[in-house]
């Protein structure tokens, strides 16, 4: 038996111990936002805050969950989450959107931890998140304008 | 409008013009608008309250939204506000109350203009193939909405004008459009509505006065756009299938005991693409095809390596071939030149990679079928589906999703992942929705690469080091060779071999184009911009040797020789202007251009590239000057430009599949390296400013992107890059 939070909702799980915290999420849990890209932590499309820490969920097996807190971007609504979503939406990053939900909680994820990031810090955390459609030159912009919204 | 020879061959049937096309105006059923799973999103809304519908592209509702039936797929390229963009300037509506919808498959109502009777979304054509189209349909119920005010105030028509969403008459009365809605159905729809003047354009183009914003960034930077991973249907089963490890090989014998007693695993079924294992949900489906044992029939199979192929297309192109293009006498400019210049290039196969890997969901139920998929060719997915199930078409239901990316990958000649959720479905016998849902590994093993290619380059030059002679041969496997689309090819070669190679802009007093199709048992598949991909490299690469062997500036080269293409000039300097061509820059680092015409837009590109002393390089900046006739929304064609760049660096810097003994060596995101974030230039895109029908954007920013990094490269180590991928060092 795991038991963690899920969205701040307790969850007990006695199924399959294998089972990645992705597929749980998107089929039991029945929350899609967390996209699956490629199944080995090379894409970032999954990500998810495990205990605070930006986490690939299609990596990691129900059974290390035990008193974990998991937040997926239906629950991201801190402030920096909140800074990100908002900027992402005013710089128009979106093309075809599948990566972003991972790109968001890993930029909400570094804001929390670093207020004004360099474009240097910007490359570091961020570039385990692939977009196919190149969105980056806009994520850069828009990580940029969520420190700023979040100092003022 | 005219359009160039090569869109035909992606002009799936055959070329319509825009004018005299199906548009029809009238009061229709509002159920023309599909049942949408995508509604979730306060954008996108649902149409229950009855709209009226003014024809079958715009429904205006009495509580003032105005929904636009977008036929098209959106991918990322931003239909879903362009489209409602071209209706909301004719019609005179205010952005914030402008929804979209995507239509049902319907190839009568909603096919593709360019393509004749196919609903279909590709070769950069959403907007170019609608544009007529829609203002028509947004000017016909602007007159609708005037008429109504002109009954209803007793007053001419001719001084009532519609903006801001509202009808005003010039005594000062007003009334918004929702509340004339119901009295502008009863309108005899107009023949031959008036268009707007460009000048009197507002919210499209360059000079509208603010950014329209895109219509899905909201749920698509929330977690809530849908796609066709995230369809939910009662009793639906998840799918994976084993597909053959080799291209052309078939099931043999499958041992399904193990997979069978896997907790959640319900069914092992084979199917004439593979063994599939459905599932309560992923992960079983996944460990249950992990437990089965298969041997395979690889009698026929591809069982080359790269080497091997790379070696069979040099021979191809070492034998006689068919001239596509020929212009004076080559033979004579090379027997009169002072000097002639050679080179060959190679090119590999590349994969689409999407971020989603390709999925559907697919229901036969009381002979019906429903499918949920991003399709990019509706009529084909439909068709094909009917074939196998004998389910007569009108009787497949298709709800198109958000895709995850497509880049070509989703529009295939036989519907590859959509035929094989159809196949399990009918295996299954039962009524049950299945989700197939590929890996990673499926996807990227799963063949429709980029075609490889190679090609070989001769030209002369006269004593004063003019070029005379320019002489390109190409070889690469036919993408509509053995499909459906055969009779598509209008020579006796595939043009994609040669597009964007043939049209050649530059004046050269002798020109010779000649190609001969690859035989290969890897499946291929367009890829964005096609040929394009490989032809703008070669001849822009090819073109900056011209210009180092004859001392001149690669700037200067391409001015003297675009004497013919006054656009194509303008644009070439608008890109070297903006990046400062010719400025002094570092020892370590130089600029390269390259320019490229493709799908009727023609984009220019600078790239400034570093040099480190252990040969690894990083590409600084990119600006990119583009004529693509008016741009409908500039903030959405500048983020085209922005990705297509990104998606050809990639490719250009990273990316091949290779073959070992017929097997993909590539299975994943470790080996088939995309770009990332860190390798990510600067992009500052200037948008040539025209009142000329909208041509596409989805693929011109990605032909020009590689060239331009590798003539950079060129004038930096004096040695040009003739095989790709270029990795991430060069030799110095
Ligand atoms: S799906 Fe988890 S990192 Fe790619
Ligand atoms: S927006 Fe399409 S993959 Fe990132």
């Amino acid at each position: 038996m795991t038991e963690f939070t899920l969205n701040g909702k307790t969850i007990q799980y006695d199924g399959d111990p294998t089972m990645p915290l992705l597929w749980y999420v998107r089929d039991l849990a029945e929350l899609t936002g967390s996209k699956f890209g490629c199944g080995i932590a090379m894409c970032g499309a999954c990500t998810m805050h495990v205990n605070g820490q930006a986490t690939r969920s299609c990596s990691l097996p129900m059974s290390a969950l035990d008193g974990a807190t998991v937040v997926t971007i239906e629950g991201l609504s801190t402030a920096a989450g909140e800074a990100v979503k908002e900027a992402w939406q005013e710089h128009d990053v979106v093309q075809c959107g599948y990566c972003q939900s991972g790109q968001v909680m890993q930029a909400a994820a570094l804001l929390a931890t670093n207020a004004m990031p360099t474009d240097e810090d910007i490359d570091v955390a961020m570039q385990g998140n692939v977009c196919r459609c190149a969105t980056y030159h806009r994520i850069r912009t828009a990580i940029h304008a969520a420190a700023k919204k979040l100092e003022a | 409008m005219t359009r160039s020879p090569t869109l035909s061959r992606r002009a799936l049937l055959r070329v319509t013009a825009i004018a005299g096309t199906g548009f029809m105006i009238g009061c229709e059923d509002p159920s023309v608008v599909d049942d949408n799973t995508n509604s979730a999103s306060d954008t996108n809304t649902n149409i229950d309250t009855a709209p009226l519908t003014f024809n079958h592209f715009i429904n205006i509702s009495t509580d003032d939204t105005v929904t636009v039936v977008v036929k098209h797929l959106d991918k990322g390229q931003g239909v879903t506000t362009g489209l409602p963009a071209i209706v909301a300037e004719e019609l005179g509506a205010r952005w914030d109350q402008m929804r979209w919808q995507y239509s049902p498959a319907d190839s009568t109502r909603y096919n593709n203009l360019f393509w004749g009777p196919v609903q279909g979304t590709g070769g950069s054509s959403s907007i170019a193939n609608s544009w007529k189209q829609l203002r028509t349909a947004g000017a016909a119920a602007r007159e609708m909405i005037i008429n109504a005010a002109a009954k209803e105030w007793g007053v001419p028509a001719t001084e009532i004008t519609v903006s801001n969403g509202k009808a005003q008459h010039s005594s000062g009365k007003t009334a918004s459009i929702g509340e004339l809605a119901i009295a502008a159905s009863q309108i005899t729809p107009p023949t031959e509505p008036k268009l707007k003047l460009a000048r009197d354009f507002k919210l499209i183009g360059v000079n509208a006065s603010g950014k329209l914003p895109r219509m899905d960034s909201k749920e698509k930077s929330t977690g809530t756009a849908q796609y066709t991973i995230d369809v939910k249907r009662p009793n639906m089963l998840s799918a994976v299938m084993a597909h053959p490890p080799l291209f052309g090989a078939t099931v043999k014998h499958v041992d399904d005991t193990k997979a069978l007693q896997i907790e959640g695993v319900e069914h092992v079924l084979t199917t004439p693409r593979g063994v599939a294992v459905v599932a309560k949900h992923h992960w079983a489906a996944l460990k249950g095809r992990e437990a089965l044992t298969i041997e395979w029939d690889d009698s026929a199979a591809e069982k080359r390596s790269s080497d091997e192929l790379t070696a069979y297309l040099q021979k191809v192109v070492s034998e006689p071939m068919t001239a596509v293009r020929e212009e004076g006498d080559i033979k004579k400019a090379f027997n009169e030149s002072s000097k002639t210049i050679e080179m060959t290039f190679d090119f590999p196969y590349l994969a689409h990679a999407t971020m989603e890997p390709m999925n559907c969901v697919l229901q036969l139920k009381n002979g019906e079928c429903h499918i949920w998929t991003g399709s990019q060719v509706p009529t084909l997915d439909v068709g094909t589906v009917a074939a196998i199930t004998g389910i007569p078409p009108e009787n497949v239901h298709l709800h198109v999703q958000f895709a995850g990316g497509s880049f070509g990958r989703r529009a295939v000649p036989d519907s590859d992942y959509v035929a094989e959720t159809a196949m399990i479905a009918k295996a299954l016998g039962k009524t049950n929705p299945i989700k197939l849902q590929w890996t990673r590994e499926d996807d990227m093993l799963g063949g429709r690469y980029r075609p490889m290619a190679h090609h070989q380059f001769q030209a002369s030059l006269d004593n004063k080091g003019n070029l005379t002679g320019w002489h390109q041969r190409a070889t690469a496997q036919s993408i509509l060779r053995g499909t459906p689309f055969e009779a598509m090819i209008s020579g006796a070669v595939d043009d994609s071999l040669t597009e964007g190679g043939k049209q050649l802009p530059y004046s050269v007093p002798n020109i010779t184009v000649e190609a001969a199709e690859a035989e290969i048992g890897v499946p291929v598949l367009w890829w964005r911009s096609v040929g394009h991909t490989f032809n703008a490299y070669s001849t822009e690469v090819f073109l900056d040797e011209i210009a180092h062997a004859s001392q001149q500036d690669p700037v200067e080269l391409r001015k003297k020789l675009l004497t013919k293409h006054p656009k194509h000039k303008k644009v070439l300097e608008l890109a070297a202007d903006k990046s400062n061509w010719g400025s002094a820059l570092p020892s370590n680092t130089a600029r390269g251009i390259a320019l490229h015409e493709s799908f009727n837009t023609v984009v220019a590109q600078v790239a400034e590239v570093t040099l480190n002393g252990d040969g690894s390089y990083r590409v600084n900046k990119i600006t990119c000057a583009v004529d693509c006739g008016i741009a409908v929304t500039p903030d959405v064609v500048k983020a085209q430009l922005e990705g297509g760049i990104g998606y050809g660096l990639s490719a250009t810097m990273g990316e091949a599949i290779t073959l070992k003994e017929g097997r993909v060596e590539q299975n994943n995101f470790h080996t088939y390296q995309p770009l990332r974030i860190n390798q990510m230039p600067e992009i500052d895109v200037h948008i040539v400013e025209s009142n000329e029908a909208p041509t596409g954007v989805g693929e011109p920013g990605t032909p020009p992107a590689g060239p331009a990094v590798a003539n950079a490269l060129r004038a930096l180590t004096g040695k040009a890059i003739t095989q790709l991928p270029i990795g991430p060092s060069v030799t110095t």
